[in-house]
């Protein structure tokens, strides 16, 4: 594995960074040559639309590095009160992690055990109801490679890469010519399944747009098909808003395919179902071999989502919605989620570590956040900063912080950073965090 | 008069670079404050670009300005919002058991409040 200094040079005075790593989505490309002039990128040659907005505009943040109730403090003195909320607490919970480094994310678990927390990630309101799906069904899966180079009958559900994931077509699933898929697009089938008509299929061969709300419905439409069950194509049609026709020789189709593919999005886990919905694509998927190779993939969307469910099950043994107050991971989602313990007023303090609950949760889990003393690290200010009892700037991971993330197929990836900040990383600080909490409650050991 | 509809919120291209420009800048929130709606149902209402209206759900209630989707994306009765600080007012807290609240696919009325 290439260092960072290996692949790091200098041109007419700028500092070239090849093969840098963007972390804005799950598709963490790892291609990006950066050109840094002090402490700006000034050119980052093949990042997409939001790959450069990530790179242009993560400056280096004038605000102080810590503030304690709005007031400037050092980060020791951050650190010192932060770990007195955590530790005082009776039911503190930890939440976000989506966009920060397995390093940092490892350390976060680590002080939910200490302090009998709950430790939730970002996934819990993405796609936490597919990792609900995978406990039932499986996952029938692959990674980004092998899509790349076998899968010929390529299918969204639910997703509109074309905004949401804007390399995924021309690096991974449609556009590259792969061992099996000599030609590259003219290999492959795209099909698109959506309650409206996004930009991502303008991209595809066959779109298919289905009444809102009725994916669960799609979606067994399929298991029945595949298995050749006769069905009523009126009730078809007025359930799914699709012809039955229309599914018979979409199945047709994927009954033909060498290596298939289902790439679905948040349209199936936050619609109504949940994890039905995506528990139905996951079952349909694995009907699907007794026919030909056919995988499915969930389009993660934070740049280190996947890492956070993977950290999170390799210390606790489950990928989000942690409970460990007992001092035994607990796993109940509804239960030990954010988006429920916030909404039902029951946490008392909260961490919250690169994530802006304080915009994307309920009215209700707004409010019960705003009246308890938390704790909020992020390189940029948002209204979770704002209202922060500490709020911490840190150092944005992959720009200024090397350490790892994970692809959207659980491929872990080196970040090679652009230049330096003055700022702490979220590891330094929860480090910190930790060997204070650890002091108070008086556990003796400490690193 | 207020009408049913059901509400997307979902991501777009803007949003997620405003996510990066800084939640407080001005494409980050005119992109998170505005309403797209069907041309025909814009037609049907009455609506020009720019004419408020109160969203309200189950949860709650927005006012916010309105823009006519592009081409076919929204097909009538269905509306679309970049997420954002107004999509959440929309959402309940209730996940059902399952930690993800119902964020889109959302029952909503909607009803023209200026001219």
């Amino acid at each position: 594995m290439a260092t960072t200094q290996e692949n790091t040079t200098t041109e007419d005075g700028l500092k070239i960074v090849k093969d840098a790593t963007c972390t804005f989505c799950g598709c963490v490309c790892d291609d990006i040559d950066l050109k840094v002039d002090g402490e700006k990128i000034v050119e980052a040659k093949r990042a997409c639309v939001l790959g450069k907005a990530w790179f242009f505009n993560h400056e280096v943040d004038q605000r102080p590095s810590c503030l304690v109730d709005g007031q400037p403090a050092t980060v020791d003195e951050g650190v010192e009160r932060a770990a007195r909320i955590l530790a005082e607490a009776r039911y503190p919970i930890i939440y976000g992690l989506s966009d920060t480094t397995c390093e940092a994310q490892r350390v976060a678990v680590g002080i939910g055990d200490w302090i009998g927390g709950t430790v939730d990630t970002t996934t819990s309101v993405c796609h936490g109801p597919s990792g609900i799906a995978f406990q039932g069904v499986g996952e029938v899966t692959c990674s980004l490679g092998e899509i790349a180079n076998r899968g010929d009958m390529i299918i969204f559900w639910g997703s509109n890469p074309a905004e949401s994931h804007p390399r995924h077509f021309t690096k991974y699933s449609l556009m590259p010519k792969g061992m099996f898929v000599p030609n590259g697009r003219k290999d492959r089938t795209c099909v698109l399944v959506d309650v409206r008509r996004t930009k991502s299929s303008k991209a595809a061969d066959i779109f298919l747009q289905i009444k809102p709300r009725k994916d669960f419905e799609a979606l067994w439409t399929l298991r029945a098909l595949a298995q050749d069950v006769e069905l009523d194509a009126d009730q078809v049609e007025s359930e799914t808003g699709v012809p039955l026709a229309t599914w018979q020789d979409l199945m047709q189709r994927m009954k033909q395919a060498r290596f298939g593919v289902m790439l679905f999005g948040m349209g199936l886990t936050m619609t109504r179902g949940k994890h039905l919905n995506s528990e139905a694509l996951l079952a349909l998927v694995r009907d699907m071999n007794a026919h030909t190779r056919f995988v499915a993939k969930p389009m993660r969307g934070h740049g280190n989502v996947t890492g956070a469910d993977n950290v999170v099950s390799w210390r606790t043994g489950y990928p989000f919605g942690v409970n460990m107050s007992r001092g035994y991971p607990r796993f109940n989602p509804g239960e030990y989620t954010t988006a429920d313990t916030l909404a039902r007023g029951e946490a008392d303090a909260a961490m919250i570590i690169a994530s802006d609950p304080m915009a994307n949760f309920s009215q209700a889990a707004r409010e019960h956040l705003a009246s308890i003393p938390y704790i909020a690290l992020d390189p940029k200010e948002t209204p979770t900063t704002r209202a922060a009892a500490v709020a911490f700037t840190t150092a944005t991971y992959g720009i200024n912080v090397p350490g790892t993330v994970y692809r959207m197929d659980d491929v872990p990836i080196p970040l090679r950073p652009a230049f330096d900040a003055p700022h702490p990383s979220d590891l330094d600080v929860l480090r910190g965090i930790e060997r204070r909490v650890r002091q108070l409650k008086s556990i003796v050991r400490v690193p | 008069m207020s009408e049913t509809f059901v509400l997307i919120p979902g991501r777009t291209s803007k949003q997620g670079c405003g996510i990066s420009e800084g939640k407080f800048t001005d494409g980050y929130v005119s992109e998170t404050t505005q309403l797209q709606v069907c041309p025909a149902d814009m037609q049907r209402l009455g609506l020009a670009d720019g004419d408020t209206v109160r969203v309200t759900s189950e949860t709650g209630a927005i006012d916010v300005p309105v823009v006519a989707a592009k081409g076919d994306e929204l097909p009538p009765g269905l509306l679309f919002i970049a997420y954002g600080d107004l999509s959440s007012r929309l959402m309940g807290g209730d996940t059902h058991g399952s930690g993800m609240p119902t964020s889109k696919g959302l029952d909503v009325t909607l009803e023209k409040i200026t001219p």
